[in-house]
C-alpha cells in the first residue's frame, strides 16, 4: 500500500482479537485530509470495529493510530480530536438538544459564550435552531439525527466517524440526509470516515471507498473503479444492484485469441484487458446487467439469444431474467421494452466491461 | 362503491352484501360465563387475603371487654382509638413503657442510612459491571451473586465477632453497615441488569464527549434510572424495616428496632393479653412497607420489568 503525504488519519498494521477470533488483521489505511472514506462490508466484516478502534472506544490488540500525525493509539476518545456520530443518535434522552450539543463542550470547561457561539453556528448548518429546547423524544428521526451529528460538529473536530447513520432511517429520509450529508462535508472539508453496508450510500458518499471481509480491506479505490473494475469476485458481487451476472466457464485459446467457453456459449475476450497474461482454466465471467444490451441487433462483440424466464419491473426499469449456458442471467432495460415471460430475446455485450475472476481464488484475471 | 358494484356478476346486486351478516365490533356480553368465573375467582381470592386484615382493623377498635365476646369478625360496637394510643406511646416492653414510637425512630435511624448507603453503592458497583468491563469483572460479579446463595444463619456469628472486634456491636451503624452489606448481591445484580439494558452507544457517545467514569454516571446514568431507583428503594425500604433478626441479633434493647420491640409486646407472657393493643401495634408497624407499596406501585412494576427481566 503506497503511503500519502500528511495524512488525517493513518493505520497501521491495526490488529484487534477477541481471544482466539481475530476480527481485524494487520490492517493498513491512510485517509488523506478532507477525504471521505467509507468502510463498506456485510455485517461482521469488522468495518464497525475499525471505526471503534479509530475513535478509541475498543483497546486494539496490535498495530498504530495516528490523527494528524499524532499517535493516539493510547489516548483517550475525547483526546483524538474525533466526533463521532451513532446509529441510534445516542442522543441523552434527559436532555434538551441544546444540551446535548453542549454537553461534551461543558464537560471541557468551555466558557459559556463560546459554548453559544459554536451551538449557534451547528444549529445554523444544521437548520435545527427551532429544536433547540426540544427533548429528543420530540424529534423525528431525521432530525434526532441531524442532533447527532451536531453533537460532533460543535466539538471542533478534526475527523467525523459516521457509525451507519443512518441506517435506522426510513428509505426517504435517508436519501434526504445522505444529500445532507454530502453538502457538509464539501462545506466543512473535514476528514470524514463512515461505515456502512449500503452500497448507494457507498457510492454517492465517497471520495473513496474501502470494501472489507472478514477483517481485511478487499479494495481501496474510487467508487467507479470499485464498480468498473472490482479486484475480486466478493467485490464484484457485493456492488450493484440487481447483482453482477457471473457464469462459471473456462479460458480457452484457439486461433491466437483467447474465449470464455461455457457450455454452447463463446465469448471472444479481444475487447478484454487482461491484468496479467492469462492461463487456460476454469475461471468466472462476471457483467452487470445494465452493460448488457437488450434486443438492439448486431454491431456487439457478443450476440446471443436466449428465452425470458421471469420479468422483475422495478418501476424506472426492468430486470429480465434469461438462461445463458443454463446459468441465470439477468439484463435490466428500460420499462417500455419489457419483454413477456418465454419471449425470445437477443442480447448482446462488449466484453470490456466485463470481469474475468480466477474460479477458485476469486481474484480479477 | 361503485367501481367494485361494476365487476359484480349481473344480478347479484350489491344490496345482498351490504344488508346482511355482521357489522363492526363483535358485541361482548359483561354476564358471560368466562366473565363469571374470571371475576368471580378474583373476588373470592382477594377477599380471602383481605380477611386477615379486617379482623386486625377491626379487633384494634374494640375494647377488652368486646373482644371477650369472642366474635372476632363483627364490627366494634363502641370505636375506641385507645389501642393505638397505646400500642404507640406507653405499652411497656421490658422496663421502658413508652410503647412503639421508640422502636419507630430506632428503625427509621436505622433504614434511612442504610437504604441510602446500599443503594448508593450497589448502583456504581453495577453501572462499573455493566459498562466498565474491567478485569475479572465477571469473576467479581459472580462472587457477589454467590454471596446472595449463602443463608444468613452462617454468617451471623462471625459478624458478631467482627463487630465486637471494630466496636460497633450493639451500635445503630453496625445494624446499618450489615444491612447494607447484605443488601449488595440483589441490588448490585438489579442495578448491572438495568444499565446493561441502556444503549450502549449513549455510553460510547458520552465517552467521545469526554466525559469519565463519574462524569457518565452522575450526569448520564443517574438521570435515566428513575424506574430502578424506585424499585431499590422499595426493596431495601421493606426489606430492612421489616427485618428482626439482623435487628434482635446486633442491637441492645434501647436501640432495637420496631419489629424487635412488637414481637416483645405481643409476646410478652405477664399481665393480661391486650389483643386490641396487640393488633394496633402490628398495624402500625406494617404501615411503612405499606404506604411505600401504595405510594410507588406503577414505578415499582415499571422498574421491575425494566431491570430485572434481561440477564
Amino acid at each position: 500500500m503506497t503511503r500519502m503525504e500528511n495524512p488525517s488519519v493513518s493505520i497501521r498494521d491495526l490488529s484487534l482479537n477477541f481471544g482466539a477470533i481475530s476480527v481485524l488483521e494487520t490492517l493498513n489505511i491512510d485517509v488523506a485530509e478532507g477525504e471521505f472514506i467509507v468502510l463498506l462490508g456485510p455485517s461482521g466484516c469488522g468495518k464497525s470495529t475499525l471505526l471503534n478502534c479509530i475513535a478509541g472506544l475498543l483497546d486494539v490488540s496490535d498495530g498504530r493510530i495516528f490523527i494528524k500525525g499524532k499517535n493516539v493509539t493510547w489516548e483517550e476518545p475525547k483526546d483524538r480530536g474525533i466526533g463521532m456520530v451513532f446509529q441510534s443518535y445516542a442522543l441523552y434522552p434527559q436532555m434538551t438538544v441544546e444540551k446535548n450539543l453542549s454537553f461534551g463542550l461543558r464537560v471541557a470547561g468551555i466558557a459559556k459564550d463560546e459554548i453559544a457561539k459554536r451551538i449557534a453556528r451547528a444549529a445554523e448548518i444544521l437548520q435545527i435552531e427551532p429544536l433547540l429546547q426540544r427533548k429528543p423524544s420530540a424529534l423525528s428521526g431525521g432530525q434526532r439525527q441531524r442532533v447527532a451529528i451536531g453533537r460532533a460538529l460543535v466539538r471542533d473536530v478534526d475527523v467525523f466517524l459516521f457509525d451507519e447513520p443512518l441506517s435506522n432511517l426510513d428509505a426517504k429520509l435517508r436519501a434526504e440526509l445522505r444529500v445532507e450529508i454530502k453538502l457538509l462535508h464539501s462545506k466543512l472539508q473535514n476528514t470524514m470516515i463512515y461505515v456502512t453496508h449500503d452500497q448507494i450510500e457507498a457510492m454517492t458518499l465517497a471520495d473513496r471507498i474501502a470494501v472489507m471481509k472478514g477483517g481485511v480491506i478487499q479494495q481501496l479505490d474510487a467508487p467507479q473503479t470499485i464498480y468498473n473494475r472490482p479486484v475480486n469476485r466478493f467485490v464484484a458481487g457485493f456492488l450493484g444492484s440487481p447483482a453482477m451476472n457471473f457464469l462459471d466457464g473456462r479460458l480457452e485459446k484457439d486461433d491466437g485469441s483467447w474465449h470464455f467457453v461455457a457450455e454452447d456459449v463463446r465469448i471472444p475476450l479481444a475487447t478484454y484487458a487482461f491484468e496479467k497474461e492469462p492461463v487456460p482454466g476454469a475461471a468466472v465471467f462476471g457483467i452487470r446487467p445494465e452493460h448488457v444490451a437488450f434486443n438492439s441487433g448486431a454491431g456487439w462483440p457478443f450476440t446471443a439469444m436466449s428465452n425470458v424466464v421471469v420479468v422483475e419491473p422495478m418501476g424506472s426499469d426492468t430486470l429480465v431474467w434469461l438462461k445463458l449456458a443454463n446459468q441465470n442471467f439477468t439484463v435490466r432495460v428500460t420499462s417500455e421494452r419489457t419483454p413477456n415471460n418465454a419471449d425470445a430475446v437477443s442480447i448482446g455485450f462488449d466484453p470490456m466491461r466485463a470481469s474475468l475472476f480466477d474460479a477458485t481464488t476469486g481474484t480479477r484475471l | 362503491m361503485a367501481d367494485h358494484a361494476v365487476s359484480l356478476p349481473a344480478g347479484t346486486g350489491s344490496i345482498g352484501l351490504e344488508a346482511s351478516g355482521p357489522r363492526g365490533p363483535k358485541p361482548r356480553h359483561v354476564f358471560s360465563r368466562r366473565n363469571i368465573f374470571l371475576y368471580g375467582t378474583l373476588i373470592v381470592v382477594a377477599l380471602y387475603y383481605l380477611l386477615p386484615l379486617y379482623v386486625m382493623v377491626v379487633t384494634s377498635l374494640k375494647g377488652m371487654p368486646e373482644i371477650r365476646l369472642g366474635n372476632i369478625f363483627s364490627p366494634p360496637l363502641e370505636i375506641t382509638f385507645e389501642p393505638w394510643v397505646k400500642a404507640w406511646s406507653s405499652a411497656c416492653t421490658g422496663l421502658n413503657c413508652d410503647g412503639l414510637s421508640r422502636g419507630f425512630w430506632n428503625s427509621v435511624r436505622i433504614t434511612v442510612p442504610s437504604v441510602i448507603l446500599s443503594i448508593a453503592i450497589a448502583s456504581v458497583n453495577g453501572y462499573a459491571l455493566a459498562n466498565w468491563r474491567f478485569k475479572g469483572a465477571d469473576t467479581f460479579f459472580v462472587i457477589l451473586i454467590v454471596g446472595a446463595f449463602i443463608p444468613y444463619q452462617v454468617m451471623i456469628y462471625p459478624i458478631v465477632i467482627i463487630l465486637r472486634e471494630v466496636g460497633l456491636y450493639g451500635s445503630l451503624s453496625g445494624l446499618v453497615i450489615v444491612h447494607s452489606i447484605f443488601g449488595m448481591p440483589i441490588l448490585t445484580l438489579l442495578f448491572r441488569n438495568y444499565f446493561s439494558s441502556m444503549p450502549e452507544e449513549l455510553f460510547r457517545a458520552a465517552r467521545v464527549d469526554g466525559a469519565g467514569f463519574w462524569g457518565i454516571y452522575f450526569r448520564i446514568m443517574l438521570p435515566m434510572s428513575l424506574p430502578i431507583f424506585v424499585v431499590a428503594i422499595i426493596l431495601q425500604v421493606t426489606g430492612i424495616w421489616n427485618d428482626f433478626l439482623f435487628g434482635v441479633v446486633y442491637t441492645r434493647p434501647d436501640t432495637y428496632p420496631m419489629t424487635v420491640q412488637l414481637n416483645n409486646i405481643v409476646n410478652s407472657v405477664q399481665g393480661v393479653k391486650e389483643y386490641n393493643v396487640n393488633m394496633a401495634a402490628t398495624i402500625l408497624t406494617g404501615l411503612v412497607p405499606l404506604v411505600v407499596y401504595f405510594v410507588s406501585g406503577k414505578l415499582f412494576v415499571r422498574g421491575i420489568a425494566a431491570g430485572a427481566v434481561k440477564g
